[in-house]
């Protein structure tokens, strides 16, 4: 097996728009993208809310937030797991072995992920505009909503590393997902697999194709977001 | 919902894009769908991905697969996550039952274990007339022996023949030959194909395996290594959603006289992997 | 230079009811670490005079105006409007601070973001929008980014972003701190139009010609107490305490409670 021969299948795999690969790449999307989506509905105004509100217990919040974001995928999986669980507390949804539960899993893993990286970057702008914020008579709500606003570039670099981070993950989706064909095997768990059949060269062509796409969705970002800035700054 | 933050229109596209995207990924259990927790070895060889199509026809229900080691399959269906059992290693199987986790188990097929190693073959295992003396003799050569480590049948039967094969248990922590991985099948043979290594794994796998490398069977045929798989339904008076009517489709189908023959004639490289023993 | 026109909020007439003020400060002191900053300090603000609050740097003007508008707490005594509800005096009161705050948008942005959470509609926005941007010299500047302004545009536009607002009570920290003379005059010609537009302005400067120029009172301050307040001609032409004196001679520049000795011959300063 040489990187050559993984070249070679990931090409044919593509031209021939191989329709298992097609299905295993559309599912890995909706659950990345789905699981970012929450997450960062969830994540910024935490974020947010943690650089503007001033509570006790709040430095404990923050560190906790910040050592969450290096939470072993596995163990998150874990966690999901015994609680979707037919034996755990969720267990009558029956949401184990599902796309859902792999959603779930990527949501509690990503969002201290956005929720800790928000607050640092909201925290320095916030420093700057609470006297102004303050004087305008803006409650806690309206000031994060406005941090978050004026944050936005930044806050696009922090979406995209969850997606990444969620995207690149195996342990999670294997464990609360089953791998099962055709309904949640995404793209890591399909190379765990075919790499376990031994079959490296897909295996790794598969890989190329998974990094070609992350390529992709970074560089659409980007240039979105060069544009957005030099039209609004 | 409170989520002013966002601009009205960038807000109302969001959650609506958020919306379909999870409403066109959720996909909930068709009706007549059961769960299998099964061993690794009926994934990788390929026998699910020809055998579940032609029962779906046939019956029109669909199985959804989780493939993992024996021991995680079965703590899966202790909880309730699964349906259906489908393993490789007899006293597990009945001290599942025996526990009430399972009603009854159906044998099924069987294959062979095969002992696989580096074309050299150092510890000379090729001429050995039983798998308990192809033990002995690499516990006494000491080559590089990859062991998974993990609750699955496969381990679990290597690991008998280990007892068997040696007493002076400290051997094993002399140098560095012996190696506890941890893993699958499919790893475990990864890392002995990297290592120039022996290894226990089952025909199905190893038949199917792509990486093969320097290894090749090196001894098989020993009585003591036939390997059955059985089919166990997961007791409904434990779990009441299990779906009965459904699982009783497939064990019927599994041990009739249609799928008895898709076992038979399923072949990889030509040559067939798995015999087929139930009475029908 | 920008010429500005002479201008009035529209809106905004002398007929306005007068709400919140006047402010009244009952021995008020701040204290930070052991320290006192403000002591004992007594002055009430009333409507339709521009008040400055004078003094040399560190003597307190800045906490003063935060003390006033609700920033800080005092840490002994009473700040008292004429009205009770704090969410009503909030409303009719906007501050300009030294260093113009810009939100990372455009020009028109930062008008429209304390408008829309104050709830006021939408026409009545932009109606105000276009008004501001035309007095104060912005009108094409509407779609750029307001961090790119120079430092002259962005105080002025931070001081359009409080009037449109339509306070009942303007508060400058000194404005003009951080502007050339040609930014500064533009600046002090639109504060003229602002009150002449009857919103009270109290701002704070060090600055004493821009205090002669634009105040109708003097509160003169000097290390945290209220020395001397009298309307600005008196206290131009006969400063009653003599270290308004020494400042007005341009002897007290700073505070340095280790370094700096009264002038010679001062009388007045024990206790300080």
């Amino acid at each position: 097996m040489d990187i050559g021969s993984a070249f070679a299948s990931a090409f044919t795999l593509v031209v021939h728009f191989d329709s298992n690969l097609l299905e295993i790449v559309a599912l890995s999307f909706q659950v990345s993208l789905c699981a970012v989506g929450v997450a960062s509905l969830l994540g910024l105004p935490i974020g947010a809310g943690l650089a503007v509100l001033r509570f006790p217990g709040r430095t404990f919040i923050i560190i906790s937030l910040n050592a969450m974001m290096g939470m072993p995928p596995v163990v998150v999986g874990l966690v999901v797991y015994l609680l979707l669980s037919r034996s755990g507390p969720f267990g009558t949804l029956g949401l184990l072995y599902s796309p859902t539960a792999m959603i779930i899993a990527q949501v509690c893993l990503i969002t201290p992920i956005i929720a800790a990286l928000t607050r640092q970057s909201t925290e320095e702008l916030w420093n700057e505009y609470a006297e102004h914020l303050k004087s305008l008579g803006l409650g806690p709500w309206q000031s994060v909503s406005t941090l978050l606003w004026d944050a936005r570039f930044s806050l696009i670099t922090i979406i995209l590393a969850g997606f990444g981070r969620a995207s690149a993950e195996v342990g999670a989706v294997m464990i609360v997902g089953g791998n099962i064909d055709h309904v949640t095997r995404v793209m890591t768990a399909a190379i765990t697999l075919e790499t376990s059949k031994g079959d490296l060269a897909l295996a790794l062509g598969l890989g190329m194709i998974l990094l070609a796409l992350a390529l992709s969705v970074n560089g659409t970002a980007f240039v979105i977001n060069e544009a957005a800035k030099r039209r609004y700054g | 919902m409170a989520i002013g933050y966002l601009k009205c229109s960038t807000r109302n596209i969001f959650l609506s894009f958020i919306l379909s995207v999870s409403f066109a990924v959720q996909v909930w259990p068709e009706e007549n769908t059961i769960l299998v927790a099964s061993t690794t070895s009926t994934v990788n060889s390929g026998l699910f991905d020809e055998l579940l199509p032609i029962f779906r026809k046939s019956t029109g229900v669909s199985v959804r697969v989780v493939g993992v080691g024996t021991g995680q399959a079965i703590e899966i269906a202790k909880r309730g996550d699964a349906d259906i059992l489908f393993v490789h290693h007899e006293p597990s199987e009945i001290a599942f039952i025996n526990s009430g986790f399972g009603v009854r188990r159906y044998p099924v097929m069987y294959n062979d274990f095969v002992l696989v190693g580096p074309q050299s073959d150092p510890a000379g295992i090729r001429v050995a007339d039983s798998v308990i003396s192809a033990y002995r003799l690499i516990g006494k050569a000491r080559p590089v022996f990859v062991s998974r480590g993990d609750e699955s049948g496969t381990h679990k039967r290597s690991q008998e023949f280990w007892q068997e094969a040696m007493t002076d248990g400290a051997a094993f922590q002399e140098g560095h030959w012996y190696n506890e991985v941890g893993a699958g099948m499919g790893a475990t043979l990864n890392i002995a194909q990297e290592m120039g290594g022996y290894t226990l794994t089952d025909r199905g796998t190893w038949e199917a395996f792509r990486n093969k490398g320097i290894l090749e069977v090196l001894f098989e045929g020993d009585p003591s290594m036939y390997n059955p798989y059985s089919v166990i339904m997961v007791n409904q008076k434990l779990h009441g959603h299990v779906r009965v009517e459904l699982a009783t489709i497939f064990i019927e189908w599994l041990t009739s006289r249609e799928g008895q023959e898709v076992i038979e004639n399923f072949k990889i490289n030509g040559r067939q992997i798995f015999f087929p023993i139930a009475d029908y | 230079m920008v010429e500005l026109p002479d201008f009035r909020l529209t809106g905004s007439t002398g007929d306005r009811p007068i709400r919140i003020l006047p402010l009244t400060l009952e021995d008020v002191s701040y204290e930070v670490n052991g320290m006192r900053l403000i002591k004992n300090l007594s002055a009430t603000f009333s409507p339709d005079t521009l008040s400055v609050v004078l003094g040399p740097n560190g003597a307190g003007k800045s906490l003063l105006l935060r003390l006033c508008h609700g920033l800080i707490e005092p840490t002994h005594g009473q700040i008292q409007w004429k009205e009770r509800r704090s969410h009503i005096v909030r409303r009719f009161q906007a501050m300009v601070f030294q260093r113009p705050i810009m939100l990372r948008r455009s020009v028109f942005s930062n008008l429209e973001h304390g408008l829309r959470h104050r709830g006021v509609g939408k026409h009545e926005r932009l109606r105000r929008i276009e008004e501001i941007l035309n007095s104060t010299g912005l009108a094409r500047l509407g779609r750029v980014a307001a961090r790119s302004l120079s430092v002259g545009e962005q105080q002025r536009l931070a001081v359009a972003r409080a009037w449109s607002l339509d306070p009942e009570v303007l508060f400058l920290d000194e404005p003009t701190a951080a502007l050339d003379p040609a930014a500064t005059h533009s600046l002090e010609k639109i504060i003229d139009n602002i009150r002449k537009s009857k919103t009270k302005v109290i701002m704070t400067t060090h600055d004493l010609g821009q205090a002669r120029r634009l105040a109708d009172e003097i509160f003169f301050l000097y290390r945290g107490r209220l020395l001397e307040h009298s309307s600005a001609e008196s206290f131009f032409e006969q400063p009653k305490n003599d270290l308004a004196q020494s400042f007005l001679r341009g002897e007290l520049l700073w505070w340095n409670r280790k370094e700096l000795r009264p002038p010679q011959g001062s009388k007045g300063t024990r206790g300080l």
